[in-house]
């Protein structure tokens, strides 16, 4: 394949498939707004005046670049070069921020004035809540009454960042079901609402707008990785998959170098037979959800089945479409990675490198354990969150007094 | 001809039911389709549980949710309908989300359609354009009528396109909202209701979301060729269950008053 073919296989085409996954499988009540969003994101991003300001929001206001860190007491420990892009030191906490930023200017510049997005641990509503904040928009936060309980620090931080929260009470009453009912909000309010959607999912062009907004990631460590090490690439980058977006941004820019393995790790929950699971990718079929085809987990009878994993980012029973197409086509492999495994693998970069990743973030650092990494290889490893939202269940599962 | 297509041909004033199959009770489908038509229900809509109803409000979510922990499923649906053609003479049209037919695989369930007497599909998460582009062939050599939704949002170029691709009629979706009862009619509403019967399209149109009660249904008749009327009916299954003489009196004092 040449560059620019391999470049056209990893970009949706004009109706929004990669490959067969993708696509807008969206209620006639929603047409209006994503053919206004596909009219005007790509115009949107690429003018100046867009570009200017996402760069000095992203440089002053959320602290980018990341550093790319050599983790040298992780890397003497496996034997091989181990590289942290330390997205868990972003304003906010997480990668989120870099799609909220992005985002929050598209709305502005489309008139819009009243936000809502879904979150699942909390993540993404409290860099929605943000960004709301700093632009002076209303800000609806829709999360499930499930996660409402067990994120309570997040909930707290969405309030007094001025957001209202509301518990989305149907189904299984976490992200899938919060995600249902942003989008029946936008369906009852299709002209001045803008949905923030929080990952590489949802229909066209959400994937491919999150994905371009969070490609800042691998701008950067690509960079970064060149003066460092004066390699021209990495051998192997590798990060968390729930809906994808930390991925997808991860490997954006080294998509179209076939030379960087590209490893996604995905939540095996209490492990892939265990009917508690969260890995769609391992266990999923092709299907349609919220918009998009892709692999996501259901019943024989197409019931979308309720995901687990211990790490609410990851706790999706459905994927963005541009993995299912990365897997399809085997330019990236997924790997599933245990809570036990997360966990354990959380407690190594604390203690090894004084790190208190994300519990997303450590099913990325478990992913090394499943891989055959040689002595001269360089890993890079996004750290897409820190750890302060999941103390608690650091202190419960790890049992620290 | 498609049943359907003969309903509209030969009366105004329609009114349309929507249930969702497998509630109040996993046998109910049968027993509550005969009830409506014996009420004077001139079609009915029956709902195929999903897990995940992106268009629908709290009633037609619970009720969805009740048919599956019942154990509705589209093969059983398909069983219960087997003894369609002997149980009502109305058409009935089918309204789910393409997932569980994508499982099911969208071949047979056409087959399917067609063979127990299922004169039109809505499918609100399958767009017009891959309609067009996948399945346009396969529900026509089946005389299955795919039935559009338009909104107060749809714009006007795209209404005369789906008008000209519409097979029986047109859902006129009452007002940018999900499913649900609503206490009347907005002057926006009205005046969304006068654009479209001004545009004198070649579909007839139905109206539906929000429509609940006589005066309802008798005000939007004077814009369209009928009502469909959901919630309020689920509303009324969870009452009074499947009771037929109550599903009667329902329908009776809906057209009548």
């Amino acid at each position: 394949m040449t560059k620019e073919e391999l470049s056209k296989s990893f970009h949706p085409d004009e109706k929004g498939f990669y490959g067969p996954f993708g696509g807008a499988f969206i209620p006639e009540m929603l047409i209006p707004n994503i053919e206004n969003l596909k009219k005007n994101y790509l115009k949107v991003i690429h003018s100046e005046t867009f570009k200017k300001e996402f760069k000095s929001l992203l440089q002053d206001y959320a602290g980018r670049p990341t550093p790319l860190y050599y983790a040298s007491r992780l890397s003497k420990k496996y034997n091989s070069h181990i590289w942290l892009k330390r997205e868990d030191l972003t304003h906010t906490g997480s990668h989120k921020i870099n799609n909220t930023i992005g985002q929050i200017l598209l709305a502005r510049e489309m008139g819009k004035k009243r936000i809502i997005a879904e979150t699942g641990a909390g993540q993404h509503g409290v860099a929605t809540a943000t960004v709301c904040a700093l632009a002076g928009l209303e800000c609806i936060v829709y999360m499930g009454e499930i996660d409402i309980k067990r994120q309570a620090p997040n909930v707290a931080r969405m309030k007094m960042l001025g957001a209202e929260v509301r518990a989305a009470t149907s189904g299984s009453r976490t992200l899938k079901d919060a995600t249902n009912e942003a989008i029946r909000d936008w369906i009852a309010h299709p002209t001045e609402t803008y949905y923030l959607i929080g990952s590489v999912v949802g229909p066209h062009p959400y994937p491919d707008l999150v994905a371009r907004l969070q490609s800042i990631i691998s701008e950067e460590s690509k960079q970064q990785f060149r003066e460092k090490t004066g390699n021209e690439f990495p051998d192997y980058v590798v990060a968390c998959v729930g809906g994808g977006s930390n991925a997808a941004g991860s490997f954006y820019h080294f998509l179209e170098h076939p030379q960087v393995k590209l490893i996604g790790a995905e939540a095996a929950g209490m492990g892939l037979s265990s009917g508690k699971t969260a890995a769609s990718m391992a266990l999923g079929e092709t299907g349609i959800i919220h918009g998009s085809m892709t692999y996501l987990m259901q019943t024989d009878d197409g019931q979308i089945t309720e995901p687990y994993s211990i790490s609410a980012g990851l706790d999706y029973p459905g994927v963005g479409p541009l993995h299912a197409w990365l897997n399809k086509s085997g330019r990236a492999k997924y790997l599933s990675v245990t809570d036990k495994e997360a966990l354990q693998a959380a407690l190594l970069l604390t203690r090894e490198e004084g790190i208190i990743p994300a519990l997303e973030s450590a099913h990325a650092l478990a992913a090394l354990n499943q891989m055959e990494i040689k002595p001269d290889d360089n890993v890079i490893i996004t750290i897409s969150g820190r750890g302060d939202k999941d103390m608690q269940t650091f202190m419960d599962q790890l049992n620290l007094v | 001809m498609n049943k359907l297509t003969n309903v509209f041909n030969h009366n105004s004033n329609l009114l349309s039911i929507y249930f969702t199959a497998g509630f109040p009770n996993a046998d109910s489908t049968l027993h509550v389709l005969k009830a409506l038509e014996q009420g004077g229900t001139d079609f009915v809509e029956v709902g195929i549980p999903y897990s995940d109803p992106l268009a629908d409000g709290p009633v037609i979510q619970n009720s969805s949710s009740r048919a599956l922990a019942n154990g509705m499923s589209l093969k059983m649906l398909f069983d219960q309908l087997k003894e369609l053609k002997n149980t009502v003479n109305i058409p009935v049209i089918l309204m789910g989300y393409l997932n569980p037919i994508l499982k099911f695989g969208i071949e047979s369930f056409i087959e399917n359609c067609r063979q127990v007497g299922v004169s039109g599909l809505i499918i609100p998460d399958l767009p017009y354009e891959i309609y067009l582009e996948k399945y346009q062939t396969l529900f026509e050599q089946n005389n299955i009528s795919n039935i559009f939704l338009i909104t107060p949002q749809t714009g006007e170029e795209r209404i005369r396109k789906l008008d000209r691709a519409s097979t029986s009629f047109l859902y006129m979706v009452s007002s940018a909202a999900v499913t649900g009862v609503r206490d009347g009619l907005s002057e926006s509403q009205i005046q969304y209701f006068e654009r479209i019967k001004n545009m004198q399209l070649k579909t007839p149109a139905m109206v539906g979301f929000g429509i609940s009660n006589h005066k309802t249904y008798r005000e939007v008749c004077r814009y369209a060729h009928g009502a469909i009327v959901g919630s309020a009916f689920i509303k009324h299954l969870e009452t009074h269950g499947d009771d037929a003489s109550e599903i009667i009196k329902f329908v009776k004092n809906l057209k009548n008053n």
